[in-house]
């Protein structure tokens, strides 16, 4: 794994090592050759290990205080705000720890997005990245109906519905999954065990997920090839340590503020009211992270075209390095790709918005122009402008273009003259 | 394998490897339903399968509604003018075509799953372009015999299985 041979320089070490190589693993992982130019939108992927980290451990300590039945659960929160020491503290960093872990996420996506981190060789990463991002929606949803409230219980309701839309099996499958004929005790019982599960998938996926990583080593916002280790390069340790450590400060104060100033602004307030099977809520919306799906769904008349256009709006992602295709990774040598970039980070901003709207009116218009606009960039706008724009000169490596004299830089200055 | 011949003879160890493979898969199978099979209704939720309920205090226009089964049954009282109304509708325009007739057992009397058939919600009661109910989820209309007529779902409010006990009681499931 390593690049270069390691030997521990204790005796002991050396011992331990030989029959279990966890020294060179840590070796590897402190020595790792990562690009020097790094910005600090790749502070996500340390951010996001702590979200989940975080997850794991208040999650597993209000376990230890939920009671997993319709008669309990929503009085088993309440004893946890109310009675369980700082449980008030262990809930709200849960709750809005997820809604952080998706603000995280969503940042980490849009980041490999800008510098084509999907390429070859890098395909794997990106893919496993989706399978995660598929299963922390799944996780989200299932926590979301644990404590039975209104929202939770017709979230759940609404969710698993979208089962019964596929053709002849749906309504066996939607039985199954409740385990009865509506959303009761059977299925809050094993969404419970299931959001229990998920995590730990989710954590040995991110083990893969940084495997497959560190064969090729970390994109950069140059987005070219590097020769590691080089000049171009610094070890892990301490370099990339200390800058993730200081993002992950900046991103803490970002979190503490919801938990100790708006603990539940990103909630909704009809959770607070116990679910009830005979009323439906005016207006049934789902966490903010799954808006903009939530108005792909809607915006298609159809009740089985909608279930199919919302998860490919999804999955469309795991054929995105082959969709998009451009050799040049860099938004910042693509001209028109970054401008269709920020239009996208657009059109899924205002679908997130309309998602939260009623679906009516200007609304579901506005939501269908945009699910359009949606699937077109990837499915139109991404193939034919590989082939058709002209992408800027890449800069042979990182350090030329800050230390000047490149070529490339030269060769393209003659170019601009030469065509003004 | 030992002869290069063209036709390869069926060895005894060809034989074992496609036997224990056979084997193999049906005992996985055997193994996983189980597993699989657990999570459908158990006998606890089958149990509950029917509900009677007294319907005497209802006066024409209004509705009760019941839970049966974890979900809410609509039992209305349909005036005149509602089950006049659902039974001049030509056929043609719906989109599930159903007679009136067939969805009730006594024209005054529609008893129909409160649940929408797009997501599962509730409709509202005396709501929407057709008088009858209004999903307020995602915005689909019913008419006064329970039929859609307007928004995604797809098909009319279900009609579950039910009998007059006697002229006060309704008997669902």
């Amino acid at each position: 794994m390593s690049d270069h041979e390691y030997t521990p320089s204790s005796k002991f070490g050396k011992w331990f090592n030989d029959r279990l190589p966890l020294l060179s693993l840590v070796n590897h992982l402190t020595d790792y050759p990562t690009p020097k130019n790094l910005n600090y939108w790749w502070t996500f992927g340390g951010i996001l290990t702590f979200c989940l980290i975080t997850q794991i451990v208040t999650g597993l300590v209000l376990a230890m205080h939920y009671i997993a039945h319709v008669d309990h659960a929503f009085s088993s929160v309440e004893h946890i705000m109310r009675d369980v020491n700082y449980g008030w503290l262990l809930r709200y960093v849960h709750a809005n720890g997820a809604s952080m872990f998706f603000l995280a996420v969503y940042i980490h996506i849009f980041r490999a997005l800008f510098y084509g981190s999907y390429k070859a060789p890098r395909e794997i990463i990106w893919i496993i990245g989706i399978i995660i991002y598929l299963l922390m929606m799944a996780a989200a949803f299932m926590g979301y109906v644990l404590p039975w409230g209104q929202m939770s219980f017709w979230g759940a309701t609404v969710i698993t519905n979208l089962f019964s839309a596929i053709p002849l099996v749906g309504e066996s499958i939607t039985t199954w999954l409740w385990g009865g004929y509506s959303v009761d005790n059977p299925t809050l019982t094993r969404f419970f065990t299931l959001h229990y599960l998920l995590p730990f998938l989710i954590l040995g996926l991110v083990v893969l997920h940084i495997w497959a990583l560190h064969v090729p080593g970390n994109n950069n916002p140059v987005g070219i090839d590097i020769k590691k280790p080089s000049k171009d390069t610094v070890p892990f340790h301490p370099y990339i340590v200390i800058k993730d450590a200081f993002a992950l400060l900046m991103f803490l104060i970002i979190f503490a503020m919801f938990v100790f100033y708006s603990p539940n602004v990103l909630g909704h307030a009809d959770n607070y009211i116990e679910a009830n099977p005979l009323v439906t809520p005016a207006h049934i919306v789902p966490e903010w992270y799954l808006l903009p799906f939530y108005a792909i769904l809607r915006s298609v008349p159809d009740k089985l075209m909608g279930v199919i256009a919302m998860l490919s709006a999804i999955l469309i992602l795991a054929a995105l390095p082959w969709l998009d295709t451009s050799k040049i990774r860099s938004a910042v040598f693509r001209p028109l790709y970054k401008q269709f970039y920020w239009i996208l980070v657009a059109d899924v901003l205002i679908l997130g918005y309309v998602g939260a709207m009623p679906a009516e009116g200007l609304y579901l218009l506005i939501a269908r122009i945009g699910t359009i606009y949606y699937f077109a960039h990837f499915l139109i706008i991404l193939p034919v402008l590989g082939l058709k724009e002209k992408t800027l000169p890449l800069p042979l490596s990182i350090t030329e273009p800050v230390l000047g004299g490149s070529p490339n830089l030269a060769a393209a200055r003659d170019k601009t003259e030469k065509i003004g | 394998m030992s002869d290069n011949n063209d036709k390869k003879k069926t060895e005894r160890r060809d034989f074992l490897f496609t036997a224990t493979a056979a084997a193999g898969v049906v005992g996985v199978g055997a193994a996983i339903w189980p597993v699989v099979d657990q999570m459908n209704p158990d006998a606890s939720v089958k149990a509950l399968a029917s509900t009677e309920v007294d319907i005497s205090a209802v006066q024409p226009g209004q509705s009760l509604t019941v839970l049966w089964r974890g979900k809410p049954v609509f039992i209305k009282r349909r005036t005149d003018q509602e089950i006049q109304k659902a039974r001049e509708v030509s056929l043609g325009d719906l989109k599930h075509p159903e007679k009136d007739e067939d969805r009730v057992k006594k024209p005054e009397w529609l008893v129909m799953l409160g649940v929408c058939t797009h997501l599962g919600c509730v409709p509202l009661t005396d709501k929407g372009d057709y008088d009858g109910w209004f999903c307020p989820c995602h915005g689909s209309h019913y008419d006064t015999s329970g039929r859609i007529r307007k928004g995604p779902a797809p098909t009319n409010m279900e009609v579950p299985k039910y009998e007059f006990v006697n002229n006060n009681t309704i008997k669902i499931g």
